[in-house]
């Protein structure tokens, strides 16, 4: 082995001990997840499912509304997103940047006003107010930016103008040049942006709490219920069963985003 | 099928920039038209005319032989088009690439893959088929742009600054290359570029623009040996022209005279690198004394600035052997045969 230098060791100390700081307390809170009782610790009471048990008969609506409402908030994200940031990526002027800007704004505005906003504005609507649609909407409302963003970025990084061109003067009409040529240019872009659209509507805490009610709760909604009102345990189990929802989700996202490797280099330039 | 092309006061227009003005334009089918200029001088404009991704102001209209194509967006008008930046998609194979067109027209995959195949053998790009498009080298891309836009068997090859984006020597070999392809194709071709070499080497016509209009239309020879006017004969050539006079049938230019049968008043006079020789006496038609700014080696001949008649810098090839010093005086003799006058407006 090489010989390392001092600062090698200090910077490896500092990112275990950054990762520790981080890495400790979920694990702790798992792991009492997975304890029989917490106050007398995992040694004397042993482990046991039980808690992952109640958890998944107290909450498997919450679960699975979180999973219904984070693939429909992509779906959603999608059909309006990427049409959204193909049109503003072809717009030439400034009301185009303009619209970008106000993109943003969703993002900008505590979750907390959003809701409270929506809840005035909708509140008249009857069945739509008691809905899990209106925590959809709420969802895509505050996700939709994250697509268009990432999906504009790309379009902006590759002559799409250009490429266009050439779809058409080899005949394309319109649609074709979409699906064959615009789309496929963007697909790190679109995927980038389904990972972070999926994972904040999974984990949305802030706008949910003021738009759910008792029947539309979701699984971060329910987490806090649980550890307001239920055993440590019981609220820790809860982050296990997060846990192990989200991590092979994202695990999934992250290889289909990862770009197809390259094959060999030609050595013949000509 | 191939087609004549014929522009019809096609103008255009940006906001309140216009930067094509009125332009009508005849090219016979099968032909090479070059359009050669500067900028900025709208040749980019009228290729993109021709092509339909510009529409050209009301009352221009853009004809394809006995088709008006004016209204007709690009993907309807059967041409094939390279572009600068090459334009292939990232997202396909070199295959699929050159293939795209013929999908679009529906053609069979058999068909098909024999086309392609037609096509990369045709451009010595068999081995690269399967490649993206992201492993080729410049050379590499060019070829499959071309053979990309000739798969289709377009009515009219369309081509934008091609061999711009390549280094000297590769653009050298293509342009070579690219002239025996088009003569084989016998496609009506539109070429665009700035470079008179390219534009001499390519075109069976050339048309040179200005500012938005036509300067002149001639073939290479003609552009060359015959400049409309100055713009012309300084685009082509290297030099500036130098004022001169005419009076009672003697040409007087830069201290030189020559008997020159034209009209008389102020001339403006072309002297190209091959116009003037050095010579060893002053006395004769035709001498003029120079001052020698810079003498370059270039291999074959030795390349002469010089300065006369006060402050016109002039270029002149000598052979390769002689080498006046810079500072110099040295006397030369022009050739009345290789001088170009152009009457003054």
């Amino acid at each position: 082995m090489r010989n390392r230098t001092l600062g090698f060791w200090l910077q490896l100390a500092l990112t275990l001990a950054v990762s520790a700081f981080l890495g400790v307390p979920i694990l702790q809170s798992m792991l009492a997840g997975v304890t029989r009782n917490i106050f007398t610790g995992v040694w004397k009471s042993g482990l046991t499912l039980d808690w992952v048990g109640q958890v998944l008969t107290l909450y498997w609506p919450a679960i699975l509304l979180s999973i219904e409402i984070a693939l429909g908030c992509l779906v959603a994200t999608l059909l309006v997103g990427v049409p959204a940031a193909y049109g503003l990526a072809r717009a030439p002027g400034r009301l185009a940047r303009l619209a970008e800007e106000a993109l943003v704004l969703p993002v900008a505005v505590p979750g907390l006003a959003l809701a409270l906003a929506m809840v005035i504005a909708y509140n008249g609507w009857g069945g739509f107010r008691q809905s899990a649609w209106f925590i959809l909407a709420g969802h895509v409302l505050f996700t939709l930016p994250f697509m268009v963003r990432a999906v504009l970025a790309v379009m902006a990084s590759s002559d799409l103008a250009t490429l266009e061109e050439g779809a058409a003067s080899l005949g394309a009409g319109f649609f074709r040049r979409f699906f064959d040529v615009v789309l496929p240019n963007c697909r790190s872009g679109i995927l980038a942006g389904a990972l972070t659209v999926v994972t904040l509507s999974i984990g949305e805490f802030n706008l949910t709490w003021l738009l759910h009610t008792p029947l539309t709760k979701t699984l971060p909604v329910g987490l806090a219920d649980a550890y307001a009102s239920l055993r440590l345990e019981i609220g820790s189990a809860y982050t296990l069963v997060f846990f192990v929802l989200i991590v092979p989700l994202l695990v999934a996202l992250q290889l289909l985003v990862r770009p197809r490797t390259a094959k060999p280099l030609s050595q013949d330039p000509s | 099928m191939t087609v004549p092309i014929r522009l019809d006061a096609c103008a255009k227009h940006y906001g309140a920039t216009r930067v094509l003005e009125p332009l009508d334009l005849d090219i016979t089918a099968g032909e090479t038209v070059v359009l050669l200029g500067p900028s900025g001088c709208g040749k980019t404009t009228t290729l993109r005319l021709i092509a339909g991704l510009e529409v050209p102001d009301p009352g221009g209209r853009v004809r394809f032989g006995p088709r008006d194509v004016t209204d007709l967006p690009i993907e309807r008008r059967n041409v094939g088009m390279v572009f600068q930046s090459y334009a292939l998609f990232p997202n396909m194979s070199v295959a699929q690439n050159i293939g795209y067109g013929l999908k679009i027209r529906g053609v069979a995959t058999a068909e098909r893959r024999r086309r392609v195949g037609d096509m990369l053998d045709m451009m010595r790009i068999a081995e690269l088929q399967d490649r993206a498009i992201g492993q080729l080298s410049g050379g590499q891309r060019q070829r499959v742009a071309l053979a990309r836009a000739i798969a289709v068997k377009p009515d009219v090859l369309l081509l934008d600054e091609p061999l711009t984006a390549l280094d000297a020597k590769l653009r050298e070999s293509l342009r070579v290359e690219i002239d025996s392809l088009l003569r084989g194709l016998g496609i009506t071709t539109v070429y665009v570029t700035h470079d008179q070499a390219e534009a001499m080497a390519l075109g069976d016509r050339i048309v040179v623009m200005s500012k938005g209009r036509i300067a002149q239309i001639g073939s290479p020879r003609d552009i060359w040996f015959a400049p409309a006017d100055r713009f012309v004969a300084e685009f082509i050539g290297t030099t500036s022209p130098l004022p001169g006079e005419i009076a009672g049938g003697i040409l007087t230019v830069a201290g030189a005279t020559l008997p020159w049968a034209a009209g008389d008043g102020p001339v403006d006079v072309v002297v190209r690198p091959d116009a003037a020789t050095l010579v060893g006496d002053g006395a004769g038609p035709g001498r003029l004394t120079a001052t020698v700014r810079a003498a370059q080696f270039l291999g074959d001949r030795t390349r002469l600035a010089v300065t006369v008649a006060g402050d016109h810098l002039l270029t002149i090839d000598i052979g390769a052997r002689e080498t006046p010093a810079p500072g110099t005086t040295v006397t030369l003799a022009l050739h009345p045969a290789a001088l170009i006058v152009l009457a003054r407006r």
